[in-house]
């Protein structure tokens, strides 16, 4: 089995989001950037599969800016066998970017295509579905527990409820929880064999799609502040405010 | 223009959210027409019926809608969307799943999780968790839309008459089957439709701490939910996990315990209208947005919380 796994590269996780002056967006300069959460459990995750014995090519994927490489390095570090690039200068869509993972998965053709369940940039939890559909492949969304059979998955997916299993066929589309698993840190000795794997580079505009943006962004501003609140100094205290000026018990 | 709404059920009942959705889709167009997908879910198809806000409502009914399977929703509603200029569905577990295997195949750029209309082409979204809002313009012909729910009040439920029609099926997936469904049955409120949420995170300790969180909710009829941290750790389920990647919740009160308030834990719970912490750490972030702030341990505190609460004449209900 051949899996293909997509990864975004964003400002990080720790990072105290800042938004400019001039409504355009949020500052990325000097800030830092690293891979998406949940795209680290998909890699992880076909690691896993790969080491069990069940996969045998793992090909990490990024679209975006000359430095988004780094997402895909990191990738090969943990064990991904080789990387593919798409060069995009822009921000595009989650709709833009199904189409152009669809194009590499006809070239590639995968078994299996893994990514996290949403990009904790814009937040969309979009691109996995639009890729299955625009493929007509089944989708297995918010994977927290993967079991490979034969030629099917059996995925548990983490829903409002509680849990729900679904079996899908390969070729498949899975997006993954940040409980999938535990991704591993890659060791130096690793990180010096991942400088030798190849990664392909590819243009986005010689794939002949249209990734133009189909959404304005008008403006992007801070949300409303909260105003500041007080410490109590007792329980009794706490009580007392919640019943007599919040009035919420 | 027309706008069709994807209701979620379970074939019996109305999933609460639809009917803060319902309020947001007739904002943006008060043709608001809704598509019920379900095996012998006719009791569905009556209560959305009576909802004063909706002018149809088209029922599908056939066993390969009995549990919810994207790929056999997406053909059906994919079938119907020609006569909408909106499709819509609340943007929870069940609408995000959906919406954009939907989106792709009408070629449109979904706008996802939006917490305000501002015109029918035009919303408001969080971005970076909640940390900067983005004004959005869609300027495809056709617009895919979820709908945070807690940003918006439910509908009224009864006093309409919607006219009820009935449409043929449409393909079955043959790649994806329904095994199972491990759903947790509680008598308290469901964490997003709670008037008052108590959670615990890691400064729980284990998942034997979480009775002292249950039995104040029980006091206050609160749901529970708890930080990622405390679901990762095994303390609790995940359906109670409040936060960027979890759930959304806007109550009246929030009451953070051991929460040390990660900026994903807030974007999950900071509209909330009255925040409480209890955190023995003073310098936590929880406390930039906590309303009250208790610094205490909670192994002491929430005994004592609870004995208070007991003296109290009357609680809220």
């Amino acid at each position: 089995m051949k899996i293909l796994v997509a990864v975004k590269r964003v400002i990080d996780y720790n990072v105290q989001i800042r938004v400019k002056e001039d409504g355009s967006g949020v500052v990325t300069d000097n800030v830092k950037m690293s891979t998406n959460p949940p795209d680290d459990n998909a890699i992880e995750e076909a690691v896993k599969i790969k080491e069990a014995g069940k996969a045998t090519e793992i090909v990490a994927i990024t679209i975006g800016e000359e430095k988004a490489q780094e997402t895909v390095r990191k990738a090969l570090a943990v064990g991904a066998d080789r990387g593919i690039h798409v060069k995009v200068d822009s921000v595009i869509e989650p709709l833009a970017v199904s189409k152009i993972l669809k194009k590499i998965v006809e070239k590639e053709n995968p078994d299996l295509v893994f990514m996290g369940k949403q990009a904790i940039d814009d937040d969309c939890n979009q691109t996995g579905q639009m890729l299955a559909a625009l493929l007509n492949w089944p989708q297995a969304t918010f994977a927290s527990k993967i079991e490979v059979k034969d030629n099917s998955l059996e995925v548990t997916r983490e829903i409002d409820e509680g849990l729900e299993t679904i079996e899908v066929n390969v070729p498949a589309i899975v997006t993954c929880d940040l409980r999938l698993n535990e991704p591993r840190y890659a060791s130096l000795p690793n990180i010096m064999k991942a400088k030798k794997k190849p990664i392909e580079q590819i243009n986005a505009s010689d794939l002949g799609i249209d990734i133009n943006p189909r959404i304005e962004q008008i403006k992007v501003e801070e949300p409303p502040k909260r105003k500041a609140g007080i410490k109590v100094a007792s329980v009794e205290e706490l009580v007392q405010k919640l019943k007599n000026e919040a009035k919420v018990i | 223009m027309s706008v069709l709404l994807i209701a979620e059920h379970n074939n019996k009942e109305v999933k609460p959210f639809t009917f803060n959705a319902i309020t947001a889709a007739s904002q943006i167009n008060d043709d608001l027409h809704v598509l019920v997908l379900g095996y012998e879910a006719e009791d569905v198809v009556k209560s959305l019926s009576e909802v004063p806000n909706i002018k149809k409502v088209i029922h599908v009914d056939d066993e390969i809608y009995k549990n919810y399977i994207a790929e056999n929703y997406t053909s059906a509603i994919v079938k119907h969307a020609e006569n909408y200029s909106h499709i819509v569905s609340s943007a929870n577990t069940f609408g995000k799943n959906l919406m954009p295997r939907i989106a792709a195949l009408l070629d449109t750029s979904q706008v996802s999780d939006i917490i305000k209309v501002i015109s029918e082409d035009t919303f408001l979204r969080p971005i970076y968790a909640g940390n900067a809002f983005a004004t959005v313009k869609s300027n495809d012909k056709k617009k895919c839309v979820t709908i945070r729910p807690t940003s918006f009040d439910p509908s009224e439920k009864s006093g309409g008459s919607a006219e009820i029609i009935k449409s043929d099926p449409a393909d079955a997936s043959a790649s994806t089957k329904f095994l199972k469904k491990e759903e947790v049955k509680s008598d308290r409120p469901e964490l997003g439709t709670a008037r008052i949420v108590i959670s615990g995170g890691r400064g729980m300790q284990n998942g034997e701490n979480f009775k002292l969180i249950s039995d104040i909710a029980d006091k206050l009829n609160a749901a529970i939910g708890a930080s990622r941290a405390a679901v990762d750790a095994g303390y609790i389920t995940n359906d109670h996990q409040v936060g960027q990647t979890g759930k959304v919740v806007v109550p009246d009160l929030y009451i953070a315990v051991g929460i040390s308030g990660a900026i994903q834990h807030l974007a999950g719970m900071k509209e909330s209208k009255i925040i409480v912490a209890i955190n023995k750490d003073g310098e936590a972030p929880i406390f930039s947005v906590a309303d009250y702030g208790l610094e205490a341990d909670l192994f002491d505190a929430l005994p004592k919380f609870l004995s208070e609460l007991n003296k109290l004449n009357t609680i809220q209900k």
